[in-house]
């Protein structure tokens, strides 16, 4: 091959890099390892963590423990999917486009909007780009955030803020929920958009459709931050009116991972659909008149748009998009609401248990579904220590996130994984850390 | 194909659970509660062969050929995927106490430092989940070092006309304003149109190096002198950074800020659109605006840091899309030093065998050294006499069981094919596309109708995106 | 390519049909033949006002957008809202059921700076090829 493009070696080939720019040295890095030893090596690395399968865990906080059909797994090894690029030449690319459009066909039902797009990267950015989307409709500069909203997606919403002249404010709490007093006083015509999190993220059910409500009265936007497992059985957002729906679709059949990836979900009225960011799939029929799927409303993206896009993202959560999308075919309406029962129940048994243990308070009295907050008479980390060295990974302490609550604020998941023979261990254990 | 939706029967179920004890959730009034869920209702069998089905209508890397410039579809090997699946990995919650998590960090620490060593850059954060928000998190950290140096008239962002979509986009994001920088008759940066546009208001200049034409920028130095000389920082978009793995480091070519996109360089599957991930790295007086957390390591092992107070925050939930990370880091350690510099090599060689095997049938606007890919245009001549155009030519290949090249992009090539065959194809494959390719330009003089009306073969053949965008069906409706 | 004798032009390919004191606004066949298939069109609200050499809307095909200029300026009498519904009504008959805006003019001394039906066919042509 060097010799039919007329070079003696391979680095004549980088002649026109010039001398001052080359490196001049081997890279500081180990040299390549067989495959054998690599897998040695990795296999060595996944061995010194303690993964959940071997420590029950009560840990959500936005990334949650739940069971995945095995088929799941089995679908997402085809390599046609997952080493296929995004869907630029449709003849080639029925399997992803279709897998895709069916997936938004999923999320617009889940949470009863007219439409939804073809995923974004996780739950947080969906909620960030939602907040873009109505602020570019409705022209106004104001976000009130709820602070019952998940504090990273809050933080992301902020950075996502740090380009445009926004003004956010933050709903206060009162205890597990949003303060009604405090959301009149900041709704005014100045406000773009109000979002909240249905479960909040205490796990409170908030009384949303008033929410909705009084952010239309304004004018303002409503983005739902919805919980999808929850939504097997929660009133949905489209059926009170919300302008946005988004969550994280970690839940449906996606591996926890130590944090991703995961799958952002985002579902609109059907007059935003020219805003939304992402790729949205369509119907549409070849020159035979065969039935077949193409990425569409495409003037909306970067690489038309360039510096007038309504985003900046380039694709979707592809693979991850369909992970959740064979999760909710396998599952379907029936076994979704299985699982969230069943994780409901659990959490219900635990939190009985836990509030009778002595200096144990509920924080506040809204009904909860599958996750709960109490109060703990000691430090919710020095609990979580000794909770660990019994075998189990205890909640997410929420001191830092929610000092008003104390040192003993302590957020716990059940999801259906969880036996009874756990949970009863578990509050046992709790009592024995107390 | 039929959808889930038509496949569905009532009562049939994909997934058993155990028995619930209640029926409903309790302490629910009805009025909070929803009464239908209109999902389809399937069996295993019946999902998986649907999707199974749905998977054989797509190209693939290990299908087939991939050459789609400027995305790097090289093959994934599967060792990634097999330790990416390890419970030890894949069953972590990221919340979970440090002393459970210390392999997975470990993961993050060495990747983080070996990003730094590649890219000459002195810190990292793996947090962006994808280039274009390496992008974002780039150039907001630029946003917040002007502002903390009390610079606030820089509003400007210089991008030369040859760039992906994603830096005007990410730029005008952020709130600058985008200046666009022409290029020269060698398809490299206009030195006197820069010269022209840097100023007391330029926040950063933004560069993909080698180029989107595939071209090495040879004036890297004098382009990085002029605009630190003018006040403004440089960044780096790693979308080409395979071309010169091991062979010349950003950071040493004075770059500011980098990102680099693992499902381009580093291998991990592009996943049909994702999930990608788009580390970024930066040199020190950036560090502190990094977003949090990153991993450190102190003799108690390793740990995630909080930012500092100038950081720009989270750009996305938790650390990143640590299954790429796993991937990205398996694959460093395969190649290790050596494996890496001959990546480049071989992509390099590679994309010029091609180069010249196809030089002679198609128009090369920019007759320089390719790096890891090139653009040539659809010749004049066939164009003005038949009437085929690139994207023809692209749907005809598609008959050939190869996948197409980008076309039409960069933009300031008439009739653009962007061509990037990546390391990893044997020389039988290179020479078997330029044969194709050879056959689909002749057939494009002989039989232009074969061409213009191609595909024939594939599972749909030219579909019409008119319709779909004038009545966008965007979802399942009941009939 | 048809450039109707009855109306002016623009050298940004809109068309302005000018009765009294009202123009009435749309793309030139040329400009539908260009831009190919037309799937949406984002035009002003009546009452909004439009300025000569202004964008005042969008048109959109599958893979492009471009801006639409006033060709005069003042306010938004009247929409053809039958593009919200059938964009490709520009394509099909760009001069007539396709037209986009009526304006009220504010300056009648803007029509002098429109180009005459044979400059704009001249100006086509020397760009067509």
């Amino acid at each position: 091959m060097l010799t039919a493009l007329g070079a003696t070696e391979v680095m004549d080939l980088f002649a026109d890099l010039p001398q001052a720019v080359r490196l001049g040295r081997d890279l500081e890095l180990p040299l390549g390892m067989p495959e054998l030893e690599l897998d040695r090596h990795v296999r060595s690395l996944a061995d010194q963590n303690r993964h959940l399968g071997q420590l029950p865990s009560f840990l959500g906080a936005g990334a949650y423990d739940r069971f995945i059909p095995a088929a799941v797994g089995e679908i997402l090894r085809r390599a046609e999917f997952y080493t296929s690029y995004t869907p630029y030449q449709p003849e080639v690319s029925q399997g992803t486009l279709q897998a895709i459009w069916e997936f938004q066909s999923l999320v617009a039902t889940l949470y009863d909007m007219d439409v939804a797009q073809a995923s974004l990267y996780d739950g947080a950015t969906a909620a960030a780009e939602a907040v873009m989307v109505a602020v570019a409709e409705t022209g106004r500069q104001g976000v009130v955030v709820a602070r019952s909203v998940d504090p990273q997606v809050r933080a992301v919403i902020r950075t996502y803020a740090q380009g445009r002249p926004l003004s956010i404010q933050e709903l206060a709490l009162d205890q597990d929920r949003c303060d009604l007093q405090e959301l009149d006083r900041l709704l005014t015509d100045q406000v773009a958009v109000l979002v909240i999190q249905q479960p909040s993220f205490l796990g409170a059910i908030e009384p949303a459709a008033d929410m909705v409500q009084a952010a239309h009265r304004v004018g303002a936007l409503a983005v739902v931050i919805a919980d999808p497992v929850a939504h097997a059985w929660l009133k949905p957002p489209g059926a009170y009116s919300a302008d946005l729906a988004v969550g994280e679709g970690q839940g449906l059949g996606v591996a926890p991972s130590f944090g991703g990836p995961y799958v952002g979900l985002m579902a609109a009225r059907q007059d935003l659909v020219r805003r939304l960011p992402g790729r949205i799939v369509g119907a549409t029929v070849d020159v035979d008149g065969k039935p077949g799927f193409v990425l569409t409303l495409q003037t909306r993206e970067q690489h038309i748009r360039r510096q007038r896009a309504t985003s900046n993202i380039c694709t979707n959560q592809g693979l991850i998009a369909l992970a959740a999308t064979v999760y909710m075919s396998l599952m379907g309406p029936e076994g979704l609401r299985q699982v969230a029962l069943l994780s409901h129940e659990g959490a219900e048994d635990l939190r009985h248990r836990l509030l009778a243990l002595p200096g144990v308070q509920a924080v506040g009295s809204a009904p909860t579904f599958y996750e709960f907050a109490v109060n703990l008479p000691k430090p919710a980390a020095e609990v979580n220590r000794k909770l660990l060295a019994a075998g189990f990974i205890g909640g997410y302490p929420l001191v830092d996130d929610y000092p008003e609550l104390g040192p003993g604020g302590w957020l716990l998941a059940v999801t259906e994984k969880r036996s009874e023979q756990e949970i009863a261990g578990f509050a046992k254990a709790v009592a024995q850390a107390l | 194909m039929s959808t889930i939706f038509d496949e569905s029967r009532l009562g049939r179920r994909g997934s058993e659970l155990r028995a619930t004890k209640t029926t409903a959730p309790a302490g629910f009034a009805s009025s909070e509660l929803r009464h239908e869920l209109a999902w389809p209702e399937l069996s295993e069998p019946q999902v998986v062969r649907h999707f199974v089905r749905l998977s054989r209508l797509n190209h693939a890397i290990d299908v087939g050929f991939y050459p789609l410039g400027s995305c790097t579809m090289k093959y994934n090997p599967k060792i990634n995927e097999e330790m990416a699946r390890l419970p030890g990995f894949a069953s972590l919650h990221p919340l979970q106490p440090e002393e459970t998590v210390q392999g997975a960090l470990q993961v993050m620490w060495e990747l983080q430092r070996d990003l730094a060593e590649i890219t000459g850059m002195d810190q990292v954060s793996l947090q962006p989940a994808a280039g274009a928000q390496g992008e974002q998190t780039g150039i907001l950290m630029i946003k917040a070092y002007h502002r903390s140096r009390q610079d606030l008239q820089r509003t400007e962002v210089l991008i030369p006309d040859a760039a992906h979509g994603t830096n005007p986009a990410t730029a005008s994001l952020a709130g600058f304003d985008v200046v666009e920088v022409a290029s020269d008759s060698r398809g490299g940066v206009d030195l006197d149109a820069l010269k022209a546009k840097l100023g007391p208001k330029t926040a950063a200049v933004m560069l993909t190096n080698p180029s989107t034409l595939g071209i090495f920028e040879d004036n890297i130095v004098e382009i990085a002198r002029l605009t630190h000389q003018a006040g403004g920082l440089l960044y780096y978009d790693g979308a080409n950074l395979n071309a010169i793995l091991g062979k010349c480091r950003p950071g040493d070519t004075g770059f500011d800020v980098v990102h680099v996109n693992l499902h381009k360089t580093f291998s991990t599957p592009h996943g049909g659109g994702g999930p990608g991930s788009g580390p970024v790295g930066v040199k020190k007086h950036l560090a502190p605006f990094l977003p949090a957390p990153t991993v450190g390591r102190d003799q108690n092992g390793f740990h995630l840091v909080a930012g500092g107070p100038d950081s720009i925050g989270r750009v996305r939930s938790f650390h990143g899309n640590f299954g790429m990370h796993l991937r990205a880091y398996t694959y460093i350690r395969s190649l290790g030093k050596d494996g890496l510099s001959a990546v480049a090599e071989d992509a390099v060689l590679n994309a010029n065998y091609l180069l010249h095997l196809i030089k002679d049938r198609v128009t090369v606007p920019y007759q320089r050294l390719a790096k890891h890919e090139f653009v040539v245009g659809l010749p004049r001549s066939i164009k003005d006499k038949t009437g085929v155009r690139t994207l023809d030519v692209a749907k005809r290949l598609l008959d050939f069981g190869v996948h197409s090249p980008t076309v039409y992009f960069p933009l300031i090539v008439d009739e653009a094919m962007m061509i990037e065959p990546t390391e990893t194809e044997s020389k039988e494959t290179l020479e078997a596309f330029a044969a194709i390719l050879a056959q689909v330009l002749t057939e494009a003089v002989n039989d232009p109708e074969m061409v213009k009306t191609a595909p024939h073969t594939t599972p749909v053949r030219r579909l019409d995106e008119a319709r779909a965008a004038r009545q966008p069906e965007l979802r399942y409706r009941p009939r | 390519m048809d450039v109707p004798k009855s109306l002016l032009y623009t050298h940004d390919h809109e068309w302005v049909q000018i009765k009294g004191q009202v123009g009435r606004v749309g793309i030139t066949a040329f400009a539908q033949d260009q831009l190919g298939d037309i799937v949406f069109v984002e035009l002003p609200k009546v009452g909004a006002s439009v300025t000569a050499g202004a964008a005042f809307g969008v048109v959109e095909s599958v893979k492009s957008m471009s801006d639409l200029y006033a060709p005069v300026s003042g306010q938004v009498l009247a929409v053809n809202a039958l593009l919200a519904d059938q964009p490709e009504q520009v394509n099909r008959d760009p001069y007539g059921e396709g037209w986009m805006i009526e304006v009220q003019l504010a300056d009648a001394s803007e029509v002098d700076a429109l180009i005459s039906p044979e400059a704009y066919a001249d100006s086509t042509q020397s760009a067509g090829h």
